[in-house]
């Protein structure tokens, strides 16, 4: 699924079905059918409905940031703005002075995005690069101090209200149910998938990658950059309105100050980074992650943030491709059949590596318990075991777990380091013998 | 429009936009050597202030003047070192995400260690109560102190980066990087020295910031999207292009927060009759002080139509 192996398979035209494409998209849209029948109790089906129209919108981000190489800071105002045209549309249909059925709200939140990307996108993608980076803050930051600036619109800090179930029931379907909004976020979810993965095949797909990679060569070949960034604008904007109409469908409320900040604009980039900006499917593991992150991380710690922001970091410093490219990675290794022996590495780094981070959370955890909940006493618990967060005992405890951990991965990490070059040494020659044979 | 008031707004107009060049100045010059947008550049404002509360609150406001600064700055040099660099070899987009993700670590390490609410980070004695009183309205010696010392800023940056050999090797840098360090120079030595100073100058501005306005975590954010306008509308790397930038993006802001008119008034006044029932009342009934925080936006939508390369830019990329 990657533009990688996607050029290889185009090599491979004349088998008549392309397998493995097949199968791929087949488990795809079985995971998305399969998933509430697993998971069924109703914090799941919210999760995964959330994660539905996410991958939507992390991947339309992905058009821009992986496959153009614009660092948007601004997402959040195509899927918030194609969430309030797509609320105002419910309210009208529910009127009955609009018949739009529920199903096809999507769209017109789509339509929506995408008005607003060929407005707003004609000044943003004048430029490309950090300049780029910088014009998609302002107008993110322009448009969301206009959304509270016309309550009559967006409802000001309370936001805008609907009711989704508005149409008759057609064989038994109201759109009343979580689970029937769920798989029509589902097939939506499928649907963009297919045809922003299709869009990646197309000319203009191609031509973006070469913008991406070398623009004044592509401008020697008579192409207009700058229209090419607009178009692919465009279309990530459509998709971002989809999954904003689908968000107003999934909470039926939608405020300006949340929906269309810059923060959750952010937020869409990082975790967009995170799954993976260079892999296809990398946005839809970041999707996930985003979800998992601020429904269950948040509840774990409060220093969720503090975590997240590490994370990122590291990973922007270390593996630039994001959790996409470490498994793209191992699988190459296990396509070479080198996979098993470095089992013990992985092992060893994994344990060591929660030994260190175990010290750090605890004295992260001892800070915020100290600085939030000063009023409950220095006493906390931690993983089932109760600390003074006060008593020096306890931070020495911490700080020798921390660096009996930094050190022992330290050691596993220059092990590793020796047996990953020399495996990726022997793949290299493996490559060329079968070159030469 | 008063004399008194159009004085003290033009006066507080510019003292915020100077300090608005304090920070966009380190962003211009660490963008324009390096080409690395530093996303957490008021990041370090956020530390500068709140440095220098605790500095401040042991050694008094003094030290804690150049104190805070060298520190935000030793800091800055550090990400520069062990962080930055090492993202370098993967180009522009990564440097700006690791600023990125350092922006968010640094705002939630500054509430884990001072909290989430404002700190009382005040004046000292000295820089307390007005200069000068203009018929009724006073203007208070901080401002005026921002404004001194962001003017005693811009003169030693110019003499640094104009009549020193570090300087003249930076602007070399700047130029052919490859050539400065076949002729000898440890360049990335230089570029960790512009991003720490870059970084100290933005601290700076925060120590005087800080208790001129508000010391509280959202500061950073508040300021965070402005002096990017402020280095777009300038001119990407253009020094002078940012200082003009800063001292037009403070005045239209100070002005516009204390005019009360709107459109309908101003067709009102006009003789035409505006009501609730006119086309476009919404928009009609906005003043000007409810559309300032939106103008500086604004203005870099029109400079990006009418003169994308900025108003003293002169790159065109």
């Amino acid at each position: 699924m990657t533009t990688t192996t996607s050029t290889t398979t185009s090599y491979h035209r004349f088998k008549p079905w392309n397998v493995g494409r097949i199968v791929i998209w087949g488990l795809f849209a079985l995971m998305l059918i399969v998933a509430p029948m697993l998971f069924k109790s109703s914090l799941a089906l919210t999760m995964l409905s959330q994660i539905g129209y996410l991958i939507i919108i992390c991947l339309s981000y992905n058009m821009l940031l992986g496959q153009g190489g614009m660092l948007s800071f601004g997402h959040a105002v195509y899927t918030g703005l194609g969430s309030f045209i797509a609320i105002h549309a419910m309210n009208l249909a529910s009127k009955g002075s609009l018949p739009i059925p529920l199903v096809l709200i999507p769209l017109v939140g789509g339509v929506a995005g995408m008005l607003f990307a060929v407005l707003l996108g004609y000044v943003t993608t004048k430029k490309a690069g950090t300049t780029f980076a910088m014009i998609t803050l302002g107008i993110g930051e322009l448009v969301a101090s206009m959304a509270l600036m016309f309550p009559e619109f967006f409802g000001g800090e309370g936001g805008i209200t609907t009711d989704r179930v508005y149409g008759g029931s057609f064989l038994g379907i109201t759109f009343g149910p979580a689970i029937q909004v769920y798989y029509l976020i589902a097939a939506y979810c499928f649907i963009c998938t297919a045809a922003m993965f299709a869009f990646t095949g197309t000319p203009l797909g191609r031509i973006l990658n070469a913008v991406r990679d070398n623009p004044e060569r592509v401008e020697f070949i008579g192409y207009n950059t700058q229209r090419v960034r607009y178009f692919a604008f465009i279309i990530a904007g459509f998709f971002a309105g989809i999954g904003g109409g689908l968000t107003a469908i999934n909470f039926e409320i939608i405020t300006a100050a949340d929906s269309v900040s810059v923060i959750r604009s952010g937020g869409y980039l990082l975790f967009t980074f995170l799954g993976g900006a260079t892999f296809f499917f990398g946005p839809i593991i970041g999707a996930v992650l985003l979800v998992f992150a601020s429904v269950l991380l948040s509840e774990l710690s409060k220093a969720w943030l503090l975590y997240l922001g590490l994370v990122f970091l590291f990973m922007v410093m270390y593996a630039p491709g994001g959790v996409a490219s470490l498994i793209m990675m191992n699988l190459r290794l296990a396509k070479f059949g080198k996979l098993r022996s470095l089992w013990p590495s992985y092992l060893g780094l994994a344990g060591t590596g929660l030994v260190a981070v175990l010290g750090a959370a605890c004295m992260v955890e001892m800070t915020y318990h100290l600085q939030l909940n000063a009023a409950l006493g220095p006493v906390m618990t931690f993983l089932g075991a109760s600390l003074d967060a006060t008593a020096l005992s306890s931070w020495f405890g911490a700080i020798f777990v921390l660096l009996t951990g930094l050190g022992l991965f330290e050691l596993c990490r220059r092990q590793f380091l020796q047996q990953w070059s020399h495996i990726q040494e022997e793949i290299e020659h493996q490559i060329k013998r079968g070159e030469a044979l | 429009m008063s004399l008194e008031f159009f004085v003290i707004s033009t006066l507080n107009g510019v003292s915020y936009g100077l300090l608005l060049f304090m920070l966009s100045s380190g962003l211009t010059l660490i963008f324009s050597m390096m080409g690395v947008l530093n996303f957490a550049h008021t990041s370090f404002y956020m530390l500068g202030a709140y440095f220098a509360y605790t500095i401040s609150s042991v050694v008094g406001f003094w030290p804690a003047l150049v104190l805070a600064p060298l520190a935000v700055g030793a800091l800055g040099a550090l990400f520069e070192r062990y962080s930055l660099r090492r993202v370098h070899k993967f180009g522009h987009v990564p440097e700006l995400l690791v600023t990125f993700g350092l922006s968010y670590l640094i705002l939630e390490l500054v509430q884990l260690v001072w909290g989430r609410s404002t700190v009382p980070y005040g004046l000292p004695e000295q820089l307390q109560g007005p200069l000068f009183t203009l018929y009724d309205t006073q203007f208070p010696k901080s401002r005026s102190f921002v404004m001194l010392v962001a003017m005693l800023m811009l003169v030693s940056v110019w003499l640094l980066l104009t009549r020193t050999r570090i300087g003249l090797v930076i602007q070399a840098a700047l130029k052919h990087p490859e050539m400065v360090q076949a002729l000898g120079h440890n360049v990335p030595r230089v570029f960790m020295l512009v991003f720490g100073g870059g970084c100290a100058l933005a601290g700076l501005a925060g120590v005087i910031g800080g208790n001129t306005y508000v010391t509280e975590p959202a500061m950073a954010a508040s300021v965070g999207s402005i002096i990017f306008v402020v280095v777009v509308v300038g001119g990407m790397g253009s020094l002078a292009g940012a200082f003009l930038a800063s001292l037009l993006i403070g005045l239209v802001q100070t002005f516009a927060v204390a005019i009360d008119h709107s459109l309908a008034t101003a067709l009102q006044a006009l003789g035409m009759t505006v009501t609730e029932e006119t086309f476009g009342w919404p928009l009609l009934k906005l003043t000007v002080s409810q559309v300032a925080p939106i103008l500086p936006y604004l203005f870099l939508v029109l400079i990006l139509i009418f003169r994308p390369k900025g108003l003293l830019g002169t790159r065109e990329d």
